[in-house]
């Protein structure tokens, strides 16, 4: 019984602790002098890396995610005679929770997941030890502009995403189902309200972007340097991203609907 | 060998990790201008000296001075100043997979200097000729042999023209051959860019073949030091057991352990 006791103690001193040095280690990394010249092509890279190549399952995924929308939308409303109503449901679903929450989850999968064993591979070949020897502090020319790559790229994402699954959406409702062009345009037109609806996702996106890079290279920086270490700190990518995304969307959610 | 002649001196160095003490109160001076390689059985901590040397571990206790200067009690920054006086070639290379040779070579000095493209580039073609790997200045790494990759550590290594230079066991793995290029690299960069240099290594004929001093560790601390040709007629157990590379002596070849009947008989 003690033994779990204290057991349970540790864990909870370990998670505090790492809690701290994340803390830290953000810090670190973002609090320090611009570089602009030396920063600026990394970023560059790095947007292409965690950006562009993550482009085709966003869009891939934001058409699916909007013509399944339009088809659940249209067999709900339908029974209330209210299928004009599809483009309203649609662009509030996207543009409020689906777009943010699902880009968030697949940029964890896809970029998270690629800067972690990135990162942490290069802890387990001595590329970064290496780079310290040279007086080179790789929490700016390693981490820094991958972090802020991924905190530029998911909102970029987000945005592109919700584009795509609304166009989605159009093509089953109006070129398929038949619901009236205009009435699907018009009715999204009046009810999508810029800075509630649309900022405010962007917004939620922004925090994402934060939460799930940051988790990303912590992971990869902080992961052991070996094969297991590296396999572990990956899945933790994925599921610490996730689940904080979630938690993160619920927050923001109550203070932008004026709850808490 | 007065303070003046040493760039780097430990005095009293204890270092423990994961409850197991590495050193415990270990003395040592490097002198400037020589090869000195500290040597001993895997295990002994030899890489993790290296590691203490460039202040990436901090000591429990005890002090590394180089050049006078205590490397643990310097800021981030002063550090960084100290380590840019400092080269380290790492067992594994620890080339940048992401860069081609030129962009490694380079990387330091497009780091910590101003110089003009063209500039960099034939400094990069200095070091790489030196190596002899000029001709794979474009190549991926990725697509270097191991050897090769060792040079072109060295080559990067060395781009700063740093003071002192540490090579983290530079033959393991290694063919005769570039076992034999490495070994003459070491010691005509030794000797032509006038650097103090620290090899660790367990490779007791090479090591010898160039060091001008040798440092035997183990259990934590210096068992035996000296003249390469000195050293093999030392007659301690210890010495004699590592240096003529016998299975067992005062090293014991069975790690601490009860007695096999005890362990078959236990449940």
């Amino acid at each position: 019984m003690i033994n779990q006791i204290a057991s349970l103690g540790r864990t909870g001193i370990e998670t505090c602790r790492q809690i701290g040095v994340s803390g830290i280690f953000l810090f670190r990394t973002l609090v320090r002098m611009p570089q602009i010249r030396k920063t600026l092509p990394l970023l560059i890279q790095q947007m292409y890396a965690v950006g562009i190549l993550s482009l085709l399952i966003i869009g891939v995924s934001g058409l699916f995610v909007g013509m399944v929308l339009a088809l659940q939308g249209d067999h709900i409303l339908s029974q209330f005679g209210s299928e004009d109503q599809l483009g309203q449901l649609v662009a509030l679903s996207v543009t409020r929770e689906l777009g943010p929450v699902l880009a968030a989850l697949l940029f964890a999968g896809r970029a998270g997941t690629s800067l972690t064993a990135e990162i942490g591979l290069m802890r387990a070949t001595d590329q970064l030890n290496s780079m310290e020897m040279m007086a080179v502090d790789p929490l700016l020319r390693v981490i820094r502009p991958r972090l802020v790559a991924g905190i530029i790229a998911l909102p970029l994402l987000v945005l592109i995403f919700n584009v795509i699954a609304i166009y989605g959406s159009a093509l089953i409702g109006v070129n398929w189902l038949g619901i009236s062009s205009g009435s699907f345009w018009g009715n999204m037109q009046a009810s999508v309200d810029f800075r509630t609806d649309v900022v405010n996702g962007i917004v939620k996106s922004i925090v994402f972007g934060v939460a799930v890079t940051w988790i990303a290279v912590y992971q990869g920086f902080y992961s052991k340097p070996n094969a297991a270490g590296i396999g572990r700190a990956t899945t933790n990518t994925v599921i610490y991203g996730s689940l904080l995304v979630l938690a993160l969307d619920f927050v923001l959610t109550a203070m932008m609907l004026g709850e808490w | 060998m007065s303070d003046n002649q040493c760039l780097v001196e430990i005095k009293d160095l204890s270092f423990s990790r994961g409850g197991r003490k590495i050193f415990d109160g270990l003395n040592l001076k490097i002198s400037k201008g020589k090869l000195t390689a500290v040597m001993g059985p895997s295990g002994t901590g030899k890489t993790t000296l290296l590691m203490l040397i460039g202040g990436e571990l901090y000591p429990d206790s005890g002090q590394i001075l180089f050049d006078g200067v205590d490397v643990h009690k310097q800021s981030r920054k002063e550090l960084y100043q100290l380590r840019k006086r400092m080269g380290l070639m790492f067992q594994t290379g620890a080339l940048f997979t992401d860069m081609n040779v030129f962009d490694n070579v380079a990387f330091p000095l497009r780091e910590h200097t101003d110089l003009s493209e063209e500039m960099i580039r034939d400094l990069v073609l200095i070091k790489l000729e030196a190596v002899g790997l000029r001709g794979a200045i474009n190549l991926n790494i990725g697509e270097l042999s191991g050897g090769m990759a060792r040079r072109v550590s060295l080559a990067r290594s060395v781009a700063l023209d740093p003071e002192l230079m540490m090579y983290d066991e530079p033959f393991t793995g290694q063919d005769p051959i570039t076992m034999g290029v490495i070994v003459k690299l070491i010691k005509q960069l030794n000797d032509s860019l006038k650097l103090t240099s620290v090899l660790v290594s367990h490779d007791v004929s090479e090591t010898a073949s160039i060091a001008d001093y040798i440092y035997l560790l183990s259990q934590g601390k210096v068992i035996g030091e000296g003249a390469p040709d000195a050293l093999f007629k030392d007659d301690t157990p210890e010495i004699k057991q590592f240096i003529h590379g016998l299975p067992d002596g005062a090293v014991p070849f069975h790690f601490p352990s009860p007695t096999l009947q005890e362990d078959l008989l236990s449940d």
